[in-house]
């Protein structure tokens, strides 16, 4: 069985390029800016002395590529350069913001789950009757609703009228932030349980008519079991790399969800960085976003690797 | 496999794969009518901003601030007094046209870049996959923000934001088809008939690829209408005092407890402009492509 | 040649067919019409007997078994007849009575194995889920009794292979993990789809013989659908010739083989290939399977058949005893035929 994992040194080779190519990126989003990079990166906090020490340390007199190696070199040091709002290194706020913003996605990941298998088995098991209309409309409605939107309606029916949960923030210990990220997590996973559950609709249409669930039925399986058992098991691969693929968008979406509900995660971390030009800051948490979302892509491969013990990426080449 | 006769079918089977083939007439698809009355709808709104709406959007009244929906203001008034309704009616405009106009780009960008890269395969085609890579390792959101705050504010900034993170799906989308495409016989007994490339790629690839391209685009064009409604949330879309759907839901905020529809009107005429359109999409793909499950 | 039960096989009294479908219509039914896949069909299977079902493809056989079994395809109903098992009425029982049986009453082998078996499931956990659900095993237990089973069947190295995955195997390998799924709660009544028709020649001949073997050392009676005659003379000892969704003829399978009473069961024996006759021309019949959507008030066989009649178009010969133990459904079956044997 792990003979079958060994794809993944080869997969994290394969992705070097990609993660060269995001560093490039990033390092080329200073030099967009326009006027002096160096200017253009100290905002209103630039003197003559700042300027100059900022240029020597950027390499801002070498050529292009002397300063994308001196950029890399800080990198693997884990040097973002230091936030101009704060004073503090750049790597420092966004690892205290991360965990906020990676709770909210696994906990929107987990709810989005809860809400769309069961709607989409039940849409499946009768496709084009009562249920898989409604289930189908859901979707969407779903996906033409903004995201932001959704989130500010939450707090009007939930935290206002209701008054079940707060309206905004993020608590101060582990049970306070489940309470203050269920709605959050909520308006994500309202967002993508459409895309998960069409594609699980489908995969599972695909299922029931497969002749394996006809001889699990020969068995006497049926109902639940036989969902859980053998549909599930089956019709949750092709969906585990749809979801792998939108986790990214998801990250996205967070961004603008904490700034709905106050939470202090990477989004707010980024859109106050943009309000006070605090370029270090946006460079870092685009940098580190972009890695992680490659990072998710190799996971990806990981888990559906582990699901279907039919697939080997090893031996052949994907694509 | 490429005798005469297999080009002979492989040309009759093209000819009918690209012409409509759906069982029933465009009137009578559900999606197709629905989605073309709601947007056909909104745009005559758009259209007609300035004979519908009662008032000027940006004109300001403030000593009728935040005021609840009456017989003269059908939506209220906002914090600067200005109307509502009036504002919902004109952002329409701004909505509407950049989140349609926000597709042409990535669309004839993504389809040229994955066309040659499905086509030609080889080096090229690795090239171009590790440059979508990357630009799809950059959420969609963060991506724009950050161009947006680079390239500064304005309509333009959005157009060249979304652009730079949108071309990598229809590049995907392309590409695929014409790998799919490439090795139909139809292309294969053109290439050996002495077509050049561009010929084959034109007349005989192009419209069957292209019908994919177009039906994600329609997908596409509801993404960026809600791109452009959540910059105008973040405050990051067309600067005020322009009536702009997402800023607007921004203003209603503040007043939720009290003047709730001003967060939330605008919100559902977004959901039923993204309905519409998918509705449209969902009616194309039946028209372009009908033997494809969704 | 068993007229008496096997000891150890429980029945009700006054009972002595195992099986016994009673006049079987099965169709699908649309918003304003419906079409009839299978035309009031019954047989009787003893127990401990070996019943094949022969026909076409589309000659509703398939169907038959799968009403059985319960596992009609979305759409197809049972519109009429009944069902017994055991004394027992199949069609309308509660449904959770119903799976209750499958398992340790009745089980299915079906044709295609790669198919048939989920993909990412070990083959022993599929082998154990049955005996788990309906005999109440501990997880260890159940994988024990399927290890053993896997022997049973012929699976070398039964253990190790327990572990493994279907595609895994080799498609003799496959079908036997399907024999061992079938049997592990030792059932009564095994139902098998052309179990062999997806195999080579020299695995179907083990595979037939295992079948055989399992069912004489479990007292269990087999169903048998193929469209293989050599397959049915091997195995069967009474058959059931399909034609149309109507049964044709049934009887002993000597019997039948020998000296056909129907015009489309000799037409079939004629068609197929004897390697004791090696030179006898086959002789295919002409024409297409019937449409099932028109089902005119006439003999299905009509239209294809040598010796119709003005009357064979006219109204739709019922399946009538012409010699005790062996029915045809041929209103000239006696002339045509009883005139040949002498």
């Amino acid at each position: 069985m792990s003979s079958r994992l060994n794809f993944i040194p080869a997969r994290l080779l394969q992705a070097i390029p990609v993660v060269f190519g995001v560093t490039l990126l990033v390092f080329f989003m200073a030099h967009l800016l326009p006027g002096d990079p160096a200017i253009a990166m100290l905002g209103d906090k630039a003197t003559e002395e700042r300027i100059a020490a900022l240029r020597t340390q950027l390499g801002l007199d070498q050529p292009i590529w002397v300063q994308y190696g001196i950029f890399l070199a800080h990198l693997g040091q884990a040097n973002l350069g230091d936030s101009l709002t704060y004073g503090r290194p750049v790597t420092e706020l966004v690892l205290r913001a991360v965990p906020v913003t990676l709770s909210l996605v696994l906990f929107a990941l987990v709810l989005s789950m809860v809400i769309g298998i069961p709607l989409a088995g039940l849409a499946a098991t009768r496709p084009n009757g009562v249920n898989d209309l409604a289930v189908r409309t859901y979707t969407l409605v779903g996906q033409g609703m903004p995201q932001f939107w959704v989130g500010i309606m939450l707090i009007l029916f939930l935290s206002l009228k209701l008054r079940l949960f707060p309206v905004g923030g993020y608590g101060s210990n582990i049970t306070d932030h489940v309470y203050y990220l269920f709605v959050p997590a909520l308006t994500l996973a309202i967002a993508l349980s459409p895309t998960l559950i069409r594609s699980l609709r489908s995969s599972t249409i695909n299922v029931l008519g497969s002749e394996y669930i006809a001889t699990a039925r020969s068995k006497g399986s049926g109902g639940v079991a036989l969902f859980r058992q053998h549909v599930l098991r089956n019709a949750i691969i092709p969906t585990v790399s749809i979801l792998g693929v939108n986790l990214g968008y998801l990250m996205g979406g967070s961004i603008i969800i904490e700034k709905v509900f106050a939470l202090p995660g990477l989004g707010s971390l980024m859109l106050n960085a943009i309000f006070s030009r605090d370029f270090p800051t946006i460079q870092g948490v685009t940098l580190f976003v972009a890695l992680f979302v490659v990072l998710i892509g190799i996971l990806t491969d990981v888990v559906y690797t582990l699901l279907d013990p039919r697939v080997n990426f090893g031996s052949k080449e994907r694509e | 496999m490429t005798t005469p006769t297999a080009v002979l079918a492989g040309y009759q089977a093209k000819r009918r794969a690209v012409r409509p083939r759906s069982r029933k007439p465009w009137y009578k698809n559900g999606s197709l009518v629905a989605g073309m009355t709601i947007v056909g709808l909104l745009v005559l709104m758009a259209v007609l901003a300035p004979v519908i709406a009662p008032y000027d959007p940006i004109q300001q009244d403030l000593t009728a601030t935040l005021q609840s929906p009456s017989a003269a203001h059908w939506l209220g008034t906002d914090k600067f007094g200005r109307d509502v309704l009036s504002r919902l009616i004109w952002g329409a405009r701004v909505n509407l046209r950049i989140g349609f106009l926000a597709v042409l780009i990535p669309f004839v960008f993504g389809s040229v870049l994955g066309g040659i890269a499905g086509y030609f395969g080889g080096w090229i085609d690795a090239i171009i996959m590790r440059i979508v890579d990357v630009f799809f390792a950059f959420p969609f959101y963060v991506m724009v923000i950050a161009l947006v705050f680079i390239l500064g504010a304005g309509e333009a900034s959005i157009y060249l934001a979304i652009a730079a993170v949108s071309w990598v799906s229809y590049a995907k989308i392309v590409r695929g088809e014409v790998l799919v495409a490439k090795k139909q016989d139809y292309v294969v007994g053109a290439r050996l008939g002495g077509m050049s490339h561009t010929r084959v790629l034109v007349r005989h690839i192009g419209p069957n690829v292209l019908s994919q391209a177009i039906i994600y685009g329609m997908s596409d064009i509801v993404m960026d209408i809600m791109a452009v409604v959540t910059l105008g949330y973040l405050g990051l879309g067309i600067a005020p005092p322009t009536a702009e759907w997402g800023s607007m839901i921004l203003d209603g905020q503040e007043f939720i407890t009290t003047l709730w529809q001003q967060a939330t009107i605008p919100g559902l005429i977004v959901v039923v402009t993204s309905l519409g359109v998918s509705w449209l999409g969902d009616g194309l793909s039946d028209l372009l492509s009908p033997d494809r499950r969704k | 040649m068993l007229e008496t039960p096997l000891p150890g096989v429980t029945e009700l009294p006054g009972v002595t067919n195992l099986l016994s479908v009673t006049d079987l219509t099965l169709g699908v039914k649309r918003s304003n019409s419906s079409t009839v896949i299978v035309d009031s069909v019954s047989f009787d299977v003893a127990t401990g007997d070996r019943f094949g079902i022969v026909g076409e493809s589309g000659s509703g056989k398939s169907m038959t078994l799968r009403a059985i079994a319960n596992l009609l395809p979305v759409g197809v109903q049972v519109m009429s007849g009944s069902i017994r098992y055991n004394g027992q009425e199949l069609v309308g029982m509660n449904r959770g009575k119903r799976r209750g049986l499958m398992g340790p009453e009745i089980a299915m082998i079906f044709q295609e194995p790669m198919t048939a078996l989920n993909p990412v499931m070990r083959v022993g956990e599929q082998i154990a889920e049955g005996p788990r659900r309906h005999l109440g095993l501990s997880r260890k237990a159940a994988m024990d009794l399927a290890v053993s089973m896997m022997g049973r069947t012929g699976i070398p190295d039964p253990a190790r292979r327990a572990l493994a995955y279907p595609h895994e195997l080799s498609g003799g390998l496959r079908q036997r993990i399907m024999i061992a799924m079938a049997i592990s709660c030792r059932p009564k009544l095994i139902l098998c789809d052309e179990p062999t028709t997806a195999l080579d020649v020299t695995v179907q001949r083990q595979v037939l013989r295992l079948l055989e073997e399992l069912c004489d050392d479990f007292g269990a009676s087999l169903v048998f659908v193929t469209h293989d005659l050599a397959v049915v003379n091997q195995t069967c000892r009474n058959l059931a010739v399909m034609y149309a969704g109507r049964m044709v003829e049934t009887g002993r399978v000597k019997d039948v083989f020998r000296d056909p009473r129907h015009p489309y069961t000799k037409g079939l024996l004629d068609s197929a290939p004897d390697f004791d006759q090696p030179h006898r021309p086959l002789i295919p019949i002409p024409g297409f399977p019937a449409n099932l959507a028109n089902r005119p008030n006439a003999c299905a066989f009509a239209p294809r058949c040598p010796f119709v009649r003005d009357h064979c178009l006219e109204e739709s010969p019922p399946l009538a005893p012409v010699e005790p133990g062996r029915d045809a459904a041929c209103f000239y079956s006696d002339e045509i035929f009883k005139k040949v044997t002498v």
